[in-house]
């Protein structure tokens, strides 16, 4: 059983699909718990494997007991174990926090959401498992069609966004495509594995270079970095809360790993970083990316969008930090993935819960709520903390890896834009934070003596909070939040330095 | 000198952070105030109960967790550590009787939201307070600044939003912007943050870059209110009473000049300092904030404001003790951050008492109150003495300490500057006095009638005016404390400058 878990890991929530939708027609009440089971499996196989390859051990599994380069083989390192248990694991928090949400968002249509739901998952952990360049780009569609279909669920202007998005979505898939297939035509092989064996021996060739740039473009654009993020904000803002706190915490996060497969595994870093000259222009357009991100997240009146521009910023950081070429900026962007997608989860849940409660995420709206919601609240500025980067929360500790790789690498401009950011991030939140603690003014309550007045006004407010089953899950994914950050220095030296060639200092 | 390992300090940190539950669970104010006491005075007695190991000159060390490989959050109680944690612990306790009195007194709302957050800065100072590295105290620190935050703006109006703006920015803008980065580059420099008892930053880099971190370091800890990053201070003051006197007389902005202290003695060290000549810098810019504070505080009419200017310049005596780098000017200004405390806690509770007795909040309202409010003017006139720094009050000390230790430096002109301060000092606060006894019967705006603030006011303000003559008298365990911290501090002192030391 153990040795088949990277299998399990994918087969059990794709099957799960169609039972899911099998089990719509015969009664909506049997998706939920059918999705539940297939992701719990998921997360527990995610962990299993973790744990196993803890400490520098590899995992290889050919599906079909085909080998390589015929057979697809999965892949558990280093490098990608901690990215697939943040896919397990905000898939399966997630689906239980907005049960309540998707209920009363599709009622007609739970069946349909929770087959997307589980394909999504499935997409995701499989781009994540793959040791194939080809099979990633499958599922990559797989991930992405489901992606916008479930982004397109939304409120009016949902299905625009997402048309736009699969326009840009599907260029930046045909761009990787392209790439994998001249890589195919130079090299014969489509295994991660067997190309990385075979390309050294043609690193000069004009083919592969232009092979390597074009995957890297589609990646960008999957991953909406700077100036190819259009369609992010809109896509994320105009879905339905259950959607974009799926989606927004992982696509991005998924695609950086990928990224950093293909830079860090499928070529050597010394070709990467070295011999083709471009990493210092991708740093600055990170920088650009840091900062644009920060600035257009200080123009928003919603959350939603607020928090969409933030992760084009985010995306900025860990892209940063990979190019910076060093052991520190490196480890910073691996850790920053995990980060973020807590983060962002927590963060998404919590504007998930206002939503639901007030039925907007407008800035103007947010009055009183520090009263009415604190415990949702409590949770978003939490979270809010955790990206402006205060210790000891997780998002602190990523950026100290950032800002140190910054430093060793004398890339004195990427830590400069870090700590534009952080302090950008603190506006944007405190923003938040003084319209919800402070607004509606009261009369002017604390001069003397009068104060009856006061008494009245404090009790005004009632608390309403969202119903527990989406309070419970946020404020676990808050505290996880300091748990994370507590535990960096374990994922560093169990499983992170492993994940590093050793090449890299 | 002996280390031992003890979850103690751990827990001093952690007994106002358990607290926090219980005080946010009570329905009943009685017992939620009840549980302020018990963490209060527990986190006193867990202090105290290192006094006597520490005196015996062992240290106690503790590891919390190995949060990045390499630099772990870490308690480390040093002499100085104790000294602070002992002064800030104590007076928690007297502020929490007051809070009671100041509170209950104006019928405040969301009290429990106050005590909470109270119990969260305390635990934050302790744990700045006990650092043993760069990277715990910033840990702390930032805690500081947050857990605060809804304390100063606790009124929840359009004064308050503006003040908390403004706390924001210049606190948390200094240590994102300042403070972080010249940790991180520290730690790139010289693969450390953990203190030293002589600095580690010998040989880390060139002089410009050494003098870069320093100014960024004393700047960035803007806490410490060093001129020109001072100005959150007095937009502060729209906190309740209490909270500017525990937090931004002895908590906040101590822990400010307690980091600047640190870094000045625990990471860049002495020889270091005097060998580029930076004593003298950091020497100027604390004496420039001293004279110049002084002299806003005499232009100030709201109480409280001309408080903070005091405060303000109070602040840099203690930093100009820690440049001065001799034995007695270390005392000194250690010594001053506790006589310091005592008496300007002592001169806040009795802006409140007036406050809530009669609602005045400008000194030009307050001829005359001497006859109303006897007690409390009575121990205000103590603790200016004590601030200013005559005998027989705690202030007496430090200040004789850095006169001595800018002697021992050769400083004749921080000598001035002290001397100079003083009278300022002498000239904003013996008015406030003078014209609260000694006026005419058609001046006095209050009647001839004795009527002081609640007992809940006026009982902690009389501990703390004691407290400060107390000090005078019973300088220990503080002063052997401040002794032996600075004998550390200085203990690697190259031969040459130890030998000038020596000299007459």
């Amino acid at each position: 059983m153990n040795q088949h878990l990277p299998a399990i890991i994918v087969t059990v929530p794709l099957l799960s699909a169609f039972v899911i939708t099998a089990a719509g027609w015969l009664n909506k009440k049997l998706c939920f718990p059918i999705a539940i089971a297939a992701l719990g499996v998921s997360l527990y196989c995610s962990i299993s494997l973790l744990i196993s390859v803890a400490s520098g051990k590899i995992i290889i599994y050919n599906l079909g007991g085909w080998a390589p380069p015929w057979g697809i083989s999965y892949t558990v390192d280093p490098l990608n174990c901690l990215v697939l248990v943040a896919v397990a694991s905000v898939a399966f928090i997630n689906i239980i926090a907005t049960k309540k949400n998707v209920e009363e968002e599709y009622p007609d249509k739970i069946g349909a959401f929770y087959t997307l739901y589980v394909l999504f998952a499935t997409g995701l952990i499989g781009i994540v498992i793959t040791g194939d360049a080809f099979n990633l780009y499958v599922l990559l569609e797989i991930a992405a069609l489901t992606g916008y279909a479930l982004l397109g669920m939304g409120s009016r202007r949902a299905p625009l966004a997402s048309l736009n998005y699969i326009f840009l979505g599907t260029i930046g898939a045909c761009f990787y495509l392209l790439g994998v297939g001249y890589l195919y035509i130079a090299t014969g092989s489509l295994n991660m594995k067997d190309l990385s064996a075979i390309l050294p021996a043609i690193y000069h060739s004009k083919t592969i270079l232009f092979a390597f740039i074009i995957c890297l473009t589609g990646l960008f654009i999957k991953m909406a970095l700077f100036p190819m993020h259009a369609w992010l904000p809109n896509a994320y803002t105009y879905a339905s809360s259950p959607a974009t706190s799926l989606i927004a915490p992982l696509t991005t996060k998924v695609m950086v790993y990928a990224m950093l497969r293909i830079t860090l595994d499928v070529f050597t870093p010394q070709y990467s970083f070295g011999t083709i000259g471009i990493s210092h222009s991708i740093v600055w357009i990170a920088i650009i990316a840091i900062i644009m991100g920060s600035l257009m997240a200080l123009a928003q009146r919603g959350l939603k969008k607020m928090l969409s521009y933030i992760i084009v910023a985010e995306v900025g950081y860990m892209v940063g930090g990979l190019w910076l070429g060093n052991r520190a900026g490196i480890t910073g962007s691996i850790l920053h993935i995990i980060n973020d997608a807590a983060m962002t989860l927590c963060l998404f849940l919590a504007v998930g819960n206002i939503i639901y409660k007030t039925k907007t995420d407008s800035f103007d709206d947010l009055k009183g709520l520090l009263k009415k919601m604190p415990l949702t609240m409590g949770a978003f500025i939490l979270g809010g903390l955790s990206i402006i980067g205060v210790p000891p929360t997780c998002g602190f500790f990523s950026k100290w890896y950032l800002i140190s790789g910054g430093l060793a690498a004398g890339h004195y401009a990427f830590v400069a834009a870090l700590l534009f950011s952080s302090l950008v991030n603190v506006v944007l939140f405190f923003r938040i934070i003084e319209i919800g603690f402070f607004e509606p003014f009261k009369e002017h309550v604390s001069g003397h003596h009068e104060c009856i007045t006061d008494q009245i006004a404090g009790n005004r407010i009632m608390i309403e909070e969202a119903p527990a089953g989406m309070v419970i899950p946020l404020v676990i994914v808050a505290g996880f939040l300091i748990f994370l950050g507590l535990m960096t220095g374990n994922i560093v030296t169990s499983i992170i330095q492993f994940a590093i060639p050793a090449g890299i200092s | 000198m002996e280390t031992i390992v003890s979850v103690k300090p751990f827990l001093a940190v952690l007994v106002s952070i358990l607290a926090v539950p219980l005080i946010v669970a009570s329905r009943n104010p009685n017992l939620r105030e009840t549980w302020t006491f018990i963490a209060a005075g527990l986190k006193f007695l867990i202090i105290a109960s290192m006094v006597p190991l520490l005196l015996s000159g062992s240290q106690i060390e503790y590891t919390i967790a190995t949060v990045i490989p390499g630099v772990p959050i870490k308690l480390r109680v040093d002499p100085f550590g104790i000294l602070f944690a002992l002064v800030s612990s104590f007076l928690w306790i007297i502020t929490s009787v007051y809070s009671i009195g100041y509170m209950r007194g104006l019928n405040e709302h969301s009290q429990t939201r106050y005590f909470s957050f109270f119990a969260l800065s305390l635990s934050a100072a302790v744990g700045v307070a006990f650092s043993a590295n760069l990277f715990t105290l910033f840990l702390f620190y930032e805690m500081l600044s947050f857990s605060t935050y809804p304390l100063v703006t606790h009124h929840q109006d359009m004064e308050a939003r503006s003040s908390g703006r403004k706390y924001l920015l210049y606190i948390v803008g200094s240590s994102i912007g300042l403070v972080l980065p010249s940790m991180l580059l520290i730690y790139n420099l010289t693969g450390t943050l953990e203190f030293t008892s002589n600095g580690f930053m010998q040989g880390a880099g060139s002089p410009a870059v050494i003098t870069i971190l320093l100014m960024a370091l004393i700047f960035g800890f803007a806490k410490a209110a060093v001129m020109p990053f001072h100005s959150w201070l007095p937009a502060a003051m729209v906190a309740p009473t209490p909270v500017s006197a525990l937090l931004h007389a002895v908590a906040v902005v101590k822990v400010g000049v307690f980091c600047i202290f640190r870094i000045i003695t625990g990471v860049f060290g002495a020889n270091l300092l005097t060998s580029l000549n930076l004593d003298t810098l950091v020497c100027i810019i604390a004496s420039f904030t001293m004279i110049a504070a002084s002299l806003i505080a005499l232009t100030q009419d709201n109480l409280k404001r001309r408080l903070a200017f005091s405060t303000i310049g109070q602040l840099s005596y203690i930093i100009l003790g820690a440049a001065l780098l001799t034995p007695k000017g270390l005392t000194g200004g250690m010594l001053h951050l506790a006589t310091h405390a005592f008496g300007k806690i002592t001169l806040f509770f009795c802006a409140g008492a007036i406050f809530v007795a009669t609602g005045a909040k400008n000194i030009s309202e307050m001829v005359g109150i001497g006859k109303r409010m006897p007690v409390t003017m009575a121990a205000f006139f103590i603790g200016s003495l004590s601030v200013i720094g005559l005998p027989p009050l705690g202030g007496f000390l430090s200040k004789w300490n850095l006169i001595l230790g800018s002697l021992q430096a050769h400083r004749l002109s921080m000598l001035f500057v002290i001397l100079l301060s003083s009278l300022l000092n002498a000239a904003y606060f013996l008015p406030i006095v003078y014209k609260a006894f000694f006026c005419t019967s058609e001046e006095s705006l209050f009647e001839n009638k004795i009527k002081e603030a609640s007992y809940w006011c006026v009982i902690p303000l009389v501990i703390t005016a004691i407290g400060s003559i107390a000090f005078f008298f019973y300088p220990e365990p503080f002063f052997s404390l401040a002794n032996m911290a600075a004998e550390n501090f200085l203990s690697a002192r190259s031969v040459a400058a130890g030998a000038s030391l020596l000299k007459p």
